[in-house]
């Protein structure tokens, strides 16, 4: 009996979960993801059906989930490129993509966030970040006829922090003059799941704040110090748009995709910017970036630089220990730096800028095989 | 003649051999022994998954509150907390529910009712958690908050465990959620338990002169309390391993609050949240720790269950007798 009661259901239900959260959510995007699924599936049965015949390649990568309409994008016209190769991506986090490269049981990893000099030192050979392209985080609200709001660094940080609590607090109603902001309680909703989202907004509110950096810090999961937690971006949508005064901070693709409100925030030479894929190739151009590639985005010194943006790495050995799979990853590597960049814009990611790129190119041309 | 050779033909015969039952035994022993090989493996795997965290906190892990991925801190009483409430009040909701419905299917339904109910209780068994979750977020919960979390706090503000800040995804409303998602699992084995009771026995009861209540209580649901008991303690085993609705609605904070108002998290919710991006290997062994401290949840709640079955039924058996 005792027996029969341990909840197995705990792990159906995860099975159950990941194959039914896609379904379950009907916004536009999920369901391109869900048709891009089907659609690499559906090539992936019929292309394995023909790899038996042409001895096709695969390669195996895994890491993090708000890259893949885009990877997924790239390894499906890549596939029309080089018919030989047929890439292979789960994506399943950033932390276990990071685990995975580490115990060497993938090809490639992806993350949102760089590895950490732990992590790297316990590498069996030097590992590589590869950034691909950036994203960011908007702040988003729920406010009676959706004024647009105008937010700046300690603001955001006092809100998330729980000392701002009332919507008419006079440090927002100073920013935002013309807007009528109501007399009521601000509710603050983050994300429960560890991700890249919340790495970006945590590393933004630190620089920003010595406050949140010392009690809070950077992570892909935090302690908040306020509000309610929901998981994925859907999900602090869903909290938002049901809690009239809620404030949270989603993905900007996933904002724009479902036409949420989103702030415009100032930046770190004091110009008020709106999200967009624009004003985060610009943050991208205008960050500090290290020969690692291992670098911060948030509030760099540009004009037109939206200040909590983050890029996204694809993590390689630079010593490759299958030559062939080395060849065809540093071929992908360098189509997706020259085409793959341009088809990001349509999937509402930020391209690098052409000198980053030029950088990039240098490095992948840097792995032995 | 005939019988003389059939007798021949009997003596014969070898006798049969044993091995196909010895076989048998072995095969289907072996079957049920793989049940306890499994849990042994996965309580196995996840100590040795937690040995990091096991070996920095001890048992204290068990009674620290604080929870702080960035700096390593981590406890697990606020998911033990959020995942007894929620689980517990989800099980006080659901039983007179299920019970009742179980009583009127099984005694009181005519034929057109019972069958249908019948069915659609199997139907609402097989919803999704993640669909009843995203029915949680977008109806139940704005639902509750605005009506019968609001009248509560009108009329009981003044007690603790109605106080608070109004948010909606709250303890509460993840004991609501857990509530109708083992309402059906309760109700079904108590349908079955109530069935088992012979005709006989109502028969002898109507024939006393007992009404359809007397009837109910004496005859049917004084023998059936032991198998009841047992249904609801199915529904609580589900109950602390639910994870996805309960996600959806309980607002994911692991503080200890004494209002049912306040967001919560549990134990089921914060591994299938946090997992995928631990980075860090501590954080992933605390984890680990969390899968551990639900089973021994389970375990132990079980077990206590069984000797709680034991105490409720023991003198209704002498009753019988």
């Amino acid at each position: 009996m005792i027996v029969t009661q341990f909840p197995f259901h705990c792990l159906v239900e995860k099975l159950v979960t990941s194959l039914t959260c896609y379904s379950a959510q009907a916004s536009k995007m999920k369901i391109r993801r869900i048709l891009m699924k089907l659609g690499s599936l559906a090539a992936g049965l019929v292309l394995a059906g023909a790899g038996r015949a042409g001895a096709q390649l695969l390669v195996n990568g895994a890491g993090a989930t708000f890259p893949y309409p885009i990877y997924s994008k790239w390894f499906d016209e890549y596939s029309k490129v080089d018919p030989s190769v047929r890439f292979n991506y789960q994506s399943i986090g950033s932390g276990a993509g990071q685990k995975q490269i580490l115990e060497g049981t993938v090809d490639f990893g992806a993350s949102d966030g760089p590895m950490s000099d732990h992590n790297l030192a316990k590498a069996p050979g030097k590992i590589l970040h590869v950034p691909t392209v950036a994203g960011a985080d908007v702040v988003t609200y729920n406010l009676p006829g959706a004024p647009a709001l105008r937010l700046d660094g300690p603001c955001i940080a006092g809100i998330f922090l729980g000392q701002i609590t009332r919507w008419n607090d006079p440090r927002l109603t100073k920013l935002n003059p013309g807007a009528a902001l109501p007399d009521a309680d601000i509710l603050v909703v983050h994300r429960a799941d560890g991700s890249g989202t919340t790495y970006i907004f945590a590393d933004y509110l630190s620089s920003v704040s010595p406050e949140w950096a010392g009690k809070v810090g950077r992570g892909t999961a935090v302690r908040w110090p306020a509000g309610l937690g929901a998981k994925g971006n859907e999900g602090v949508t869903g909290q938002i748009k049901q809690m009239p005064g809620a404030i949270g901070y989603v993905e900007l693709v996933y904002a724009m995709q479902n036409h949420l409100p989103y702030a415009s925030v100032k930046n770190a030479v004091g110009n008020f910017v709106t999200p967009s894929v624009a004003s985060v190739t610009a943050a991208l151009a205008a960050a500090a970036i290290p020969d690692d590639f291992r670098f911060s985005m948030v509030n760099p010194p540009g004009a037109d630089a939206y200040p909590i943006a983050g890029a996204t790495w694809l993590l390689v050995y630079q010593q490759q220990r299958n030559a062939e799979k080395g060849r065809k990853m540093v071929e992908f590597l360098k189509w997706a730096m020259k085409e793959g960049e341009d088809m990001a814009p349509q999937l509402d990611y930020a391209p690098l800028p052409p000198a980053l790129n030029k950088r990039v190119l240098a490095e992948i041309g840097g792995i032995r095989y | 003649m005939m019988n003389a050779s059939i007798a021949k033909k009997n003596v014969v015969l070898a006798p049969p051999s044993k091995a196909g039952d010895a076989a048998f035994k072995l095969l289907t022993w072996c079957m049920a022994m793989m049940v306890f090989v499994l849990v042994a493996l996965i309580g196995w795997e996840l100590w040795q998954g937690s040995e990091l965290s096991l070996q920095k906190f001890g048992w204290r892990f068990l009674i620290r509150s604080d929870w702080d991925p960035v700096s390593g801190h981590f406890g697990a009483l606020p998911f033990m907390f959020g995942t007894f409430v929620s689980s517990v009040l989800g099980l006080l909701i659901a039983l007179p529910l299920s019970v009742a419905t179980a009583i009127y299917l099984t005694e009181l339904a005519p034929g057109w009712v019972r069958q249908p109910a019948i069915t659609l209780m199997e139907m609402l068994a097989s919803i999704p958690s993640v669909i009843l979750g995203l029915w949680g977020i977008f109806v139940l919960v704005p639902w509750l908050r605005d009506h019968p979390f609001a009248l509560l706090q009108k009329v009981f503000g003044f007690l603790p465990i109605f106080g608070g800040h109004i948010y909606g995804a709250s303890v509460l409303s993840a004991a609501v959620i857990i509530a109708i998602m083992i309402v059906p699992i309760i109700t079904s084995i108590s349908r079955e338990v109530l069935r088992a009771v012979p005709d006989s026995q109502r028969e002898a009861a109507f024939a006393l002169g007992a009404t359809r209540w007397e009837v109910t209580r004496l005859a049917v649901l004084r023998g059936s309390m032991r198998g009841i008991f047992g249904a609801a303690m199915l529904g609580l085993g589900r109950a602390l391993g639910e994870t996805m609705a309960v996600t959806m609605v309980i607002g994911n904070s692991p503080d200890i609050s004494a209002s049912l108002f306040a967001p919560g998290y549990t134990l089921a919710s914060a591994i299938a949240n946090e997992f995928s991006e631990a980075t860090d290997d501590l954080y992933r062994s605390a984890l680990f720790e969390l899968g551990l401290v639900l089973l021994l949840v389970t375990i132990v709640t079980n077990i206590l269950a069984h000797l709680l079955v034991g105490a409720v039924s023991a003198p209704k058996h002498d009753a019988h007798a």
